[in-house]
């Protein structure tokens, strides 16, 4: 049992020891995806490249399915997962957009308005 | 004795590269940020440093979770940079500085700052980017040392504790037996945050009030802890604690040179900063 209780901020998941822990094999994939070797093997084989790394059933799902969130709450971290992201050709609009349900054009106007005030 | 010449912090978004790597600095997106720098390059013109001292934060390029050291520091030769995964176009290698690195590990290890030591170490964006940034033409003669500062996995390192070990580097360095000239570089921030529903958050009042504190009065930044820092500038924005370590190694006063602050770059809040030392 976590000896302090954690601190809540809303939208946002804290990468600390329990996430960590959670998300290792999932992270260990993504973090494979610095070689364009594995990203090529894992793009003709997606299934089974993350049985490959372990990665159990909720993580499988997230990653087939492409939902950052779903990453994100089976412990995968955001560098990480950026990596994955890298190799649908995603920005950080694409995924900004997705996680918060805007169109990307919402997502980049919501930048540039948070520069206006 | 070596000098430190000033100090310069400066945001490391991955996809600045790709514009760097495309020439699109006068692009009306890109504008706003690149042209920040020309005052700073001349500056660095008139105060010549030999070796830039790069405080900055891995991204999954040199450390996965398997092992994941709060401080580390390189004492390589020559750094490479490698595939990062999300297609960014890979830079030529920095030259190492293997005198200061082991100056530095000896000094700040005895002064209880127990770092990570690494004789073979790949840099990522966030030690590249800067480097690019800031010698556009590249300084052939530059020598680096790459110290790298767990944002990852949480717990961090503490603002109280970044400050301090920032001034045990530039107490090592004004200790090191050379005439080289040093600038010390903060990397990463300013408020940004790239996952989870909050994704795109930023802010501004904080981020304008951090810029002018860490000029004026650094100490300012200790009064928060990790989360605040999330709270207040996002999951990505507390890479500003490399900042904070950057500018503890300048020492009490500084004169800041130039800032530039521009948003958006990315889902980033884009800083830049130049402090000389007095």
């Amino acid at each position: 049992m976590a000896s302090k209780s954690k601190r809540v901020i809303p939208g946002t998941t804290i990468f600390d020891g329990d996430m960590a822990r959670k998300g290792y094999a999932l992270n260990k994939m993504c973090y494979s995806f610095n070689s364009e070797e594995n990203r090529q093997a894992f793009l003709a084989d997606r299934e089974g490249y993350c049985a490959r790394f372990g990665l159990n059933a909720e993580q499988t799902k997230a990653v087939l399915d492409l939902s950052v969130l779903a990453m994100l709450a089976a412990g995968g971290n955001a560098y990480f997962i950026a990596k994955l992201g890298g190799i649908y050709k995603l920005d950080m609009q694409d995924v900004g957009a997705q996680q918060t349900g805007m169109t990307k054009a919402e997502f980049q106007a919501k930048l540039v308005e948070a520069g206006k005030n | 004795m070596a000098k430190i010449v000033g100090g310069i912090s400066v945001t490391h978004v991955p996809y600045i590269g790709r514009a760097i790597a495309n020439n699109l600095q006068q692009d009306p997106y890109w504008k706003p940020f690149f042209d920040g720098f020309p005052p700073v390059h001349a500056w660095l013109d008139k105060v010549k440093p030999d070796v830039a001292v790069v405080v900055y934060n891995d991204h999954g390029l040199n450390f996965f979770l398997d092992k994941m050291p709060t401080f580390a520091i390189g004492a390589v030769e020559e750094y490479h940079n490698a595939d990062e995964g999300w297609g960014i176009p890979t830079v030529a290698p920095f030259k190492g500085d293997l005198d200061l690195s082991w100056h530095l590990i000896d000094n700040l290890i005895e002064d209880g700052f127990d770092l990570v030591t690494c004789q073979e170490m790949l840099v990522d964006h966030a030690f590249t980017l800067p480097l690019e940034l800031l010698w556009p033409k590249r300084n052939a003669g530059l020598r680096t040392v790459p110290i790298c500062q767990n944002t990852v996995q949480f717990p961090l390192p503490t603002p109280k504790r970044c400050l301090a070990f920032g001034r045990a580097i530039g107490k090592a360095i004004e200790s090191w037996d050379s005439d080289a000239r040093v600038v010390v570089l903060g990397t990463g921030g300013l408020s940004h945050q790239l996952d989870g529903e909050r994704a795109g958050f930023i802010n501004k009042k904080f981020d304008l009030e951090f810029l002018d504190k860490l000029v004026s009065d650094p100490d300012w930044v200790t009064q928060y802890s990790i989360p605040d820092l999330v709270e207040l500038t996002g999951t990505q924005g507390v890479e500003l604690i490399n900042w904070l370590t950057a500018r503890g190694a300048l020492g009490d006063t500084v004169k800041a040179i130039h800032t530039n602050y521009h948003i958006p770059i990315s889902n980033t809040a884009a800083g830049l900063i130049a402090m000389e030392t007095v």
